[in-house]
């Protein structure tokens, strides 16, 4: 019986890592984390896997020491009668493995820390690059991105250009949501009467997906939107046609864009909401709370059509309201 | 309010569930009277102050609620089998996950904790019990009750829905109406009081009630952790007490705390929070390690390898788990010097683990390992907590973790290790205590079938849940996009869910066949154990040691068997009569008290709270104008009781 | 409860059983928890003490006067309970009921001062629990403090009660030592309050 289990234990230590490198090898499109589309991404992408190469180390060698003594110290019929000695402790081992660990996480650290100050500039492939500012609020369950130099807004979709860097000024009207877009890089959160930035870049042109990734309530799993790298002619092509022909965003327009609930629809606006409120600052939101409605307002059926053409390059207005 | 907004409606699935719950009170009642059972309930355990009793009264309601939980869990998977489902809407999802978490942590994992520490801690250091046993009934009779609380929400006025996190704005008035979210804040205030009493409880017991010649450095260290983690507890309730409260005003009396209206700063709750939260992660885990160190000790028949290293690895740990709250929010804001500081000090918490899992690895090494049940949960940890522990210093990496961060990267990391830790743990102890606890041993053969379903499950679920992080997949969404890629690895996990499910099923059966056909423990000592429980029979006499044991070293009752077998002679046990604390009635009736005020509260029907609250009072005036001195156990009831023994 | 243990002739007579020495040494725990709770009350006040919303803030609000007789008082009555306890100590009953009764009386007169003072702010200024995050943390902080002195003083009548009937013995002698270090503590977060919240407030 032991025997039988001991075979059993064997395979199960051999799938666990096998499922690990499983990881590593992922570097598919669908594994967006280690798939990235910018140096922000980038930057964190080497992170990850310099810390995965020292996380299998540890594991190889636990699940090495520990197969070896199961099966080496199983109890058999032959050696009932072997008594195990009284063993206290041995110092020098228990120094190693302490030490062993140290230095480790010394080497975890030191790029850990350095990153982490590293992203709280603008990436440093484009330095001298000047940002381009867009305030991104989060909305019970809706993205309002605002290009304050441009004076246009946008709704459930973000033009941004390849190769310069973007500075998101996070904020949220309502619940805490937190701008992600894994492809371009991690998220920070979105809090009503706050402002934070997070920069973000992207290196190749197309369509990526974002969302918010912190739990708001019922429209929470719909709260996505697109983000379009293009070609710099492209984005101020785009920019000036919109200044051109994008309807004037008004505050009716925006005081229901913001109602609570799932907004499908992807619009354009020229002007931005920055004229008249910033929810970044303490106490503008104040009258610009909605309160939720009682349950069961979220139906699938309604919004599931708004996954069907996100891929879809759609850059142009919507005349919804 | 009207009847149909009292009792949640419009849900067959929720009228199911009421239909289940009057048919088991029905069940209940009907078998308590048609076998007259009712006195034997109020006198034997409804009023017991007995270490034992309460502890295996702690255990039975968190399997109760790892049932509750864990047909949460089933109902999780499901709804994400596949993409697009509607099995549930968004807001029930919502509210299931809410209760998933909640229930998991604060229902199951810390009262199955506190259930084991109640049994094995007295009988391991040589105590007649714990050191204020009216006060250990009203630990348990306050978490049960509060936990009663929080679980009826369910039926009757709606669940919580903002995730047991219940961050601030999203778990506000606006955000939150209605009593779901008050539900979840008294339920866990009430329970928090039974917390913090046995925190103090079980220091003053530890520290003051040790048998003569047991030092710190001689105690099982399922006894120390007990004792650090009961220090956490001190420590760290009070802060969970103070939110809650916070929010409760903010909720209940329109105060600004963490609104967004009254310059309040929502950010605070969730630092108040995780002040509280990451400590309590660890009472969750170091009384596992504890657990394991036992199991792993008695079935490799070797003592514990640098039992010095883990007893100060864990007292590291539990300092360090005070300092590394940001990491819960790196993505916060806070800035980089902050997170900085914070990633470092979480990877340290790797250090004085890694210790642990060494000396784990070298307590096996050179022993002779019987392949046991209890045993099995043990080994099996040390693997899959590895795989959690490295996972937990990736995701403390800050600038790595603003990519994992409300990922399944995250929601595999943290059930890595509380299932690894915490629950294979519990299994681990019932199965190595049962014998204590009822004088029966569950049945070997059903356990390893439990195990094996259970563990593969494990591993089945949750692995696939780390690459859906590295896919992209949110925590806490109730649905996705089939173009997402997600469904294969979901459509695992949840095969695994249902692997847990029947492991679990599999432990319930073993349960009852064990009532009916158990093998006997004759011995009192089945499993060759080292530490003082296992010198007395089983199950434990109600005055636990008939006579005070001597401790003379670490693992005391294996030197004891020692000196037995080198012929050694006993002396001839004297008896004296054994003092012993009378019943109370009074934890059970303050704590319904307790439930009428936060079920006032709840739904803010004052006079029903206000009624509440004087009840306790009335309850506590009338305990300090008690003076019961107890009574005694007669020598010739010892004399009887140990002579049965062998 | 009190376990019958030999009398140690050298112990005061609340340490003179084992339960009484468990019961105090948990009590200290139990100021631990305490200090903790109060520990977070503070953290969350310096978190909000600027957030006024437009009310009014500390130095506007807080009356100089009234705060230093609420010190004078609650320090008074702290070392009145000392002298309660030095008294039972001597075994002088009457001398120790007669100083917990002054001490009593002491922090009644702090209460009047304290629910004086919140209503000056609430109803002649207009600032309530519910104007701001700051007012929400000052009245929840001091007002969970002086819930404390009203538990406290409760607690001690009721301990009163209990001499009068039963005489100074090992429990009732407990009772008065724990609630004096009960009481000690109030004083302690007094104290910090008073640093804190009112001179702090003030000052700047």
């Amino acid at each position: 019986m032991p025997a039988q289990q001991q075979k059993w234990l064997n395979l199960f230590m051999k799938v666990l890592p096998l499922s690990l490198l499983f990881l590593l090898t992922g570097c598919s499109e669908r594994f967006v984390l280690l798939n990235p589309k910018g140096p922000v991404a980038e930057v964190q992408k080497d992170l990850i896997l310099w810390s995965i190469w020292f996380m299998l180390f540890i594991i190889v060698v636990i699940f090495v020491l520990f197969a070896v003594i199961l099966w080496k110290y199983r109890e058999r019929p032959e050696n009932l009668d072997y008594e195990p000695p009284d063993q206290h402790g041995n110092t020098l081992l228990e120094i190693i493995w302490t030490a062993i660990p140290v230095l480790i996480v010394i080497a975890l650290a030191i790029p850990t820390v350095k990153a982490t100050f590293e992203l709280e500039k603008p990436p440093k492939e484009s330095r001298g690059v000047e940002p381009i500012v867009i305030h991104a609020t989060a909305a019970d369950w809706k993205w309002i991105f605002s290009y304050p130099e441009e004076n246009i807004e946008t709704v459930n979709y973000v033009n941004i250009p390849k190769d310069v860097p973007v500075e998101f000024k996070l904020t949220a009207v309502g619940g805490m949501s937190a701008l992600w877009i894994p492809e371009l890089g991690g998220q920070k959160y979105n809090m009503a009467g706050m402002g934070m930035t997070l920069y973000l870049q992207a290196d190749h042109v197309g369509t990526f997906k974002g969302r918010n990734s912190n739990f708001t309530g019922e429209g929470f799993a719909h709260q996505t939107f697109d983000v379009n790298a293009m070609e710099k002619e492209d984005f101020y092509k785009w920019v000036k046609e919109t200044q051109a022909s994008a309807p004037l965003l008004t505050k009716k327009q925006f005081n229901e864009i913001i109602q609570v609930g799932v907004l499908k629809d992807k619009l354009t606006f020229s002007g931005t909401h920055l004229a008249w409120v910033d929810f970044a600052k303490p106490g503008e939101h104040l009258d610009n709370i909605p309160a939720k409605e009682k349950h069961g307002t979220i139906k699938l059926e309604e919004v599931e059509s708004d996954h069907h053409d996100n891929r879809e390059h759609e850059s142009h207005q919507h005349e919804g309201h | 309010m009207k009847w149909d907004e009292f009792f949640v409606t419009g849900e067959p699935l929720i009228y199911m569930a009421d239909a289940a719950i009057v048919l088991t009170i029905i069940g209940i009642v009907f078998v308590l009277t048609y076998f007259k059972k009712w006195k034997w309930l109020w006198k034997e355990w409804l009023t017991t102050v007995d270490h034992k009793k309460i502890g295996i009264m702690y255990i039975i309601s968190a399997v109760l609620m790892l049932f509750r939980g864990g047909v949460d869990a089933l109902l999780m998977r499901a709804q994400l089998t596949v993409p697009n489902n509607t099995f549930l809407d968004s807001q029930h999802y919502n509210e299931i996950f809410t209760t998933h978490g909640t229930i998991m942590i604060l229902f199951m994992a810390m009262p199955f904790i506190f259930g084991i520490m109640n049994i094995a801690v007295p009988l391991q250091i040589g105590a007649r019990d714990v050191a204020f046993p009216y006060l250990n009934a009203l630990s348990f009779w306050t978490f049960f009750f509060g936990a009663l609380l929080f679980n009826i929400s369910f039926v009757i006025g709606g669940s919580p829905d903002a995730g047991w996190t219940a961050y601030m704005p999203l778990a506000g008035n606006e955000l939150s109406p209605g009593p779901g979210q008050n539900y979840y804040l008294l339920g866990l205030q009430i329970s928090g009081i039974g917390s913090l009493i046995s925190g103090i409880n079980f220091i003053v017991t530890i520290l003051k009630m040790r048998a003569p010649g047991m030092t710190l450095m001689r105690m099982p260290m399922f006894t120390w952790a007990t004792l650090i983690t009961s220090i956490l507890v001190v420590f760290a309730f009070p802060v969970l007490t103070v939110a809650l409260a916070l929010m409760t005003l903010d909720r209940i009396f329109g105060t600004h705390f963490f609104t967004l209206s009254g310059d309040g700063v929502p950010m605070h709750w969730a630092n108040l929070f995780w002040i509280w939260g990451h400590p309590e992660v660890y009472i969750a885990i170091l009384p596992a390690f504890g657990v394991f160190s036992e199991v792993v000790s008695t079935f490799a028949r070797k003592r514990l390898f640098g039992y010095t290293a883990m007893v100060w690895s864990m007292v590291a740990i539990s300092v360090l788990s005070m300092l590394v709250w940001v990491h819960h929010f790196f993505t916060m804001g806070s800035g980089a010097p902050v997170n900085a500081f914070f990633s470092v000090s979480t990877m340290a918490i790797a250090i004085p683990t890694g210790v642990k899992i060494f000396n784990w690895l070298f307590t096996l090494y050179k022993g002779r390992i019987k392949f046991t049940s209890a045993m099995l949960w043990s080994l099996a940890f040390i693997p899959t907590f590895v795989i959690g522990g490295v996972t937990g210093v990736m995701l403390s990496m800050a600038a790595a973790d603003y990519q994992y961060h409300n990922t399944y990267f995250l929601v595999a990391h943290f059930h890595n290790t509380l299932i690894c830790g915490t629950v294979f743990a519990v299994f681990a102890a019932l199965h190595y205590w049962y014998p204590k606890m009822f004088g029966v041993i569950l049945n070997e053969k059903l356990g390893k079938i439990t195990f094996w379903f259970f563990v593969l499950g494990f591993n089945v679920c949750f692995l696939p849940q780390y690459v859906l992080g590295f896919m992209g997949m949110p925590r806490r969404i109730y649905t996705y996009p089939a173009d997402a890629g997600w469904t294969e690895l979901n459509v695992i996990s949840t095969i695994g869910a249902v692997m847990m499910g029947i492991g679990f099923i599999f432990l319930c059966i073993n349960v009852v066949y064990t009532y009916f056909k158990g093998e006997r423990d004759l011995t009192g000592d089945p499993w060759d154990g080292r530490t003082l429980e296992w010198s007395i029979p089983s199950p434990a006499p109600h005055y636990n040691f008939a006579v005070t044991p001597q401790v003379k070293g670490l693992d005391a009752w294996w030197m004891m068997k020692k000196e037995r077998k080198e012929g050694k002679e006993e002396e001839k046990p004297e008896y004296k009569p054994i003092h012993m604390p009378s019943n109370s009635g009074r934890p059970f009736i303050m704590s319904i008290f307790f439930f009428i005020a936060g079920f006032g509260l709840v739904f803010e029907w004052m006079p029903v709270a206000i009624i509440g609250l004087i009840g306790v009072i009335i309850c506590m005036i009338l305990r300090s104008f008690e003076y019961d001195d107890g009574y005694y156990v007669p020598v010739e009831e010892i004399k009887q009781t140990e002579a049965g023994r062998e | 409860m009190s376990e019958i243990a030999p009398k140690q002739s050298n112990l005061p007579l609340e340490y003179s059983t084992k339960q009484n020495q468990l019961n105090i040494l948990g009590f200290w725990i139990f100021l631990g928890a305490e200090l903790a709770l109060f520990a977070t009350l503070f953290a969350t006040y310096l978190v909000l003490v600027s957030r006024t919303a437009g009310g009014p803030g500390p130095e506007e609000l807080y009356e100089l006067k009234t705060v230093l007789i609420e010190t004078f008082l609650l320090l008074t009555s702290s070392f009145t309970c000392g002298l309660a306890v030095y008294e039972m100590r001597r075994g002088k009953q009457a001398g120790m009921i007669g100083w917990l009764i002054v001490t009593i009386l002491l922090g009644i007169g702090f209460l009047y001062f304290e629910i004086e003072e919140f209503i000056l702010y609430a109803v002649h200024e207009g600032a309530t629990m519910q104007t701001s995050a700051f007012l929400s943390s000052f009245f929840t902080l001091v007002g969970t403090h002086g819930l404390h002195v009203t538990i406290g003083i409760f607690w001690i009548l009721i301990i009163i009660l209990q001499v009068l009937k039963r005489g100074l013995n090992a429990d009732t002698a407990r009772k008065v030592f724990i609630s004096s270090l009960y009481w000690h503590f109030l004083d302690v977060v007094w104290i910090f309050l008073f640093t804190l919240v009112y001179l702090t407030g003030m000052v700047s």
